[in-house]
């Protein structure tokens, strides 16, 4: 099985980014960085909650939870 | 004492003269907001007081005083011009809340052209209908967005340039494609301002509407008057201020109060160029020592939403006078505000088309919270009977909102459009598609739109823009796009839409869809939740009732039905 911070961190280079600004890396800020803003958190929520079958509860979708993708792996695991 | 002192003393014997002469203009001299907000501050005597401290991602942090506000504008108008651009070209700003956004804004005023700020999270699609609009000449922008540039070059022989304020020489450039560095380029001393009248176009701003294509908002250079003193009134800027206006100047906020106001009163300001956090925000303030903060409902709402207790990990108590503006600012929010911050966010409301603050509440007058506050002196305002546009004269009846026209910022007209501009007026009242009531005190009271545009976040989506881009997605057969409530945003978008045969309904398809839109519109267009259906409602004559799924979604009762299709 692939691993999850490569999947996610794939996806997001894939959507948010362009070929300027991909050098994104597991701790590169996505929200606070501006690279992700907090429309587009909801299709990167819906992308977690469809690939991993999870129900991320919106209290818990938070800028912070999902600033890094290494915060992203932390939240997808604590709703597994 | 605040600079207003009392608003009923004001409002006696108001004249924007008040302003025109605080800003040495009469009638007929020329007027240039560029020169405004840098030279003319430089020679009264504030050359080296700090105008702009930008922060960017990782606390990277730039400062520029008046005189570099001025040398640089300078700078970037010579460039301009050198290029052949000349006054009234459309020049496009499209970048993220970099120094060379708020300065270039100035440059390109200097210039005589028309600066033309679009937001950088624009996806193609949008960027092209806004270009095509106003037939830019240039767009000046980043190495990040300018793909999106690239992908529409071929469909905009107007574009004659691209201006890069990044480039790194890594890559080469391409067609049209030109590099300018502001902080490095040789300055430029002298720059005569093009000497634009009170009529002269200044800026050219893109909003939504309920139908057809976005429109384009002329505003012209006397529009200072106004943002001068309202700046000065309302957001009671005084010269010891450090100022934050949390807006971006790709939209209207972020020029007439995030860079116009402040510097033509000679204020220093604050930007924060990266995303929000609540732990972010606070910090910034306590760094900065901001005074003054400008922000709106849905960050107000999102700072509610950390919590408490994140705030008593911050010194906030330089802060002396906040406001708010983009929706309505609910009761929950002022009060919580005036908890935690010992201050009440005053409430302001005008949009686009207004250019500057039209309803609002002040500093000393008595606050109700939840409630748009009360006239600026010089604007005539009312509330229209819905059917007649007269004026209503009964204390909390429910109504349109109508303004005189003449107050200095006022559009003058939609580019291009002359004709939907027009119909932007009933019975001699400019209507700007809101409804409220007035109480016995005077205070108005929003209600709520009067058309199908949505407000998510303050920012105004059209669903008509939605719904097309929805039908190029090669799975979609109908679509239908309606403003879903939503607790920090207001209102989001949702979309309902029925699918072409072969396609299956499920969540992938729905993500992406909804990718779809956000890369080709913009992600505050993105619906935040598709549905489904089967078919969607129609009148007999085959169009689809909005109104029926905004009722569904809201909670609503449904009204007259009666045209609605069989099934």
């Amino acid at each position: 099985m692939e691993n999850m911070k490569e999947i996610i961190l794939e996806y997001v280079i894939e959507e948010y980014c362009d070929e300027e600004n991909d050098d994104v890396t597991f701790d590169t800020p996505l929200i606070s960085g501006g690279i992700v803003d907090s429309f587009s958190m909801v299709s990167l929520k819906r992308f977690l909650e469809n690939k991993y079958k999870i129900s991320i509860p919106d209290a818990d979708a938070s800028p912070e939870a999902f600033d890094t993708v290494n915060k992203i792996e932390v939240l997808v695991k604590r709703f597994q | 004492m605040s600079n207003i002192g009392s608003y009923e003393k004001r409002l006696e014997n108001f004249d924007w003269s008040i302003a025109e002469k605080e800003l040495d203009y009469k009638n007929g001299d020329n007027i240039n907001i560029g020169w405004y907000c840098s030279d003319r501050i430089c020679e009264m005597g504030k050359a080296n007081k700090p105008a702009l401290i930008w922060e960017g991602l990782g606390g990277v942090e730039k400062q520029y005083t008046f005189n570099d506000i001025r040398l640089r504008s300078n700078t970037i108008a010579s460039f301009l011009k050198d290029l052949g651009i000349k006054n009234e070209d459309r020049v496009c700003l499209f970048m993220d809340k970099i120094p060379e956004l708020y300065i270039g804004f100035v440059g390109v005023l200097k210039l005589g052209a028309v600066a033309q700020p679009l937001f950088s999270a624009f996806g193609d699609e949008s960027l092209h209908v806004r270009l095509d609009n106003a037939q830019t000449t240039a767009i000046v922008t980043q190495r990040k967005h300018v793909s999106k540039v690239r992908k529409i070059l071929d469909q905009m022989p107007y574009v004659k340039h691209i201006i890069l304020v990044d480039y790194d020489g890594s890559k080469p450039l391409r067609e049209r494609e030109v590099a300018f560095n502001m902080d490095e380029a040789k300055q430029v001393e002298n720059f005569e301002s093009f000497p634009t009248k009170a009529e002269s176009p200044s800026v050219l701003h893109y909003t939504s509407g309920t139908t057809g294509q976005p429109k384009g908002v002329k505003h012209v250079h006397y529009s200072l008057i106004s943002q001068y003193l309202t700046s000065k009134w309302v957001l009671d800027l005084q010269d010891d201020d450090i100022y934050w206006c949390t807006a971006d100047p790709g939209w209207v906020t972020g020029t007439s109060y995030g860079i116009i106001g402040p510097w033509s009163l000679g204020i220093t300001q604050c930007v924060l160029d990266t995303g929000f956090s609540a732990e972010s925000w606070y910090k910034f303030i306590e760094k900065r020592k901001i005074t003054m903060w400008y922000s709106a409902p849905t960050a107000i709402r999102s700072l509610m939403k950390a919590g408490d207790e994140i705030i008593k990990q911050y010194d906030l108590s330089s802060l002396r006078h906040l406001a708010s503006v983009g929706e309505p600012l609910n009761a929950e929010a002022v009060i919580w505000s005036e908890k935690v911050f010992g201050k009440a966010f005053l409430d302001t409301y005008w949009q686009t088309e207004t250019g500057s603050m039209m309803l609002t509440n002040y500093p000393g007058m008595k606050i109700k919270p939840g409630s748009m506050g009360k006239p600026f002196p010089g604007i005539t305002a009312t509330v229209l009977d819905t059917k007649t546009f007269e004026p209503i004269t009964e204390t909390g009846k429910p109504g349109l909102i109508g303004f005189k026209p003449g107050w200095p910022a006022m559009m003058r007209t939609y580019w291009r459009n002359e004709e939907t501009y027009q119909k932007k007026f009933e019975n001699g009242w400019y209507l700007p598609g809101d409804r409220a009531y007035i109480d016995i005190d005077g205070y108005y009271w929003f209600i709520g739109r009067d058309d199908d545009v949505i407000n998510t976040g303050g920012h105004l989506i059209s669903p008509f823009e939605v719904e097309s881009a929805l039908l190029e997605h090669e799975a979609v057969a109908e679509s239908a796009v309606v403003a879903k409530p939503d607790e920090v945003n207001m209102e989001v978008v949702k979309a309902f839409v029925t699918l072409k045969p072969g396609f299956e309904a499920n969540d992938d398809l729905e993500l992406k869809i909804m990718n779809f839109i956000r890369k080709k519109l913009s992600p505050l267009a993105m619906p935040q939740e598709i549905e489904y259906r089967d078919s969607l409602p129609k009148t007999r004559s085959g169009k689809i009732m909005r109104r029926v799924l905004h009722a569904q979604e809201w909670g609503e009762e449904i009204g007259d039905i009666s045209t609605l299709e069989d099934d």
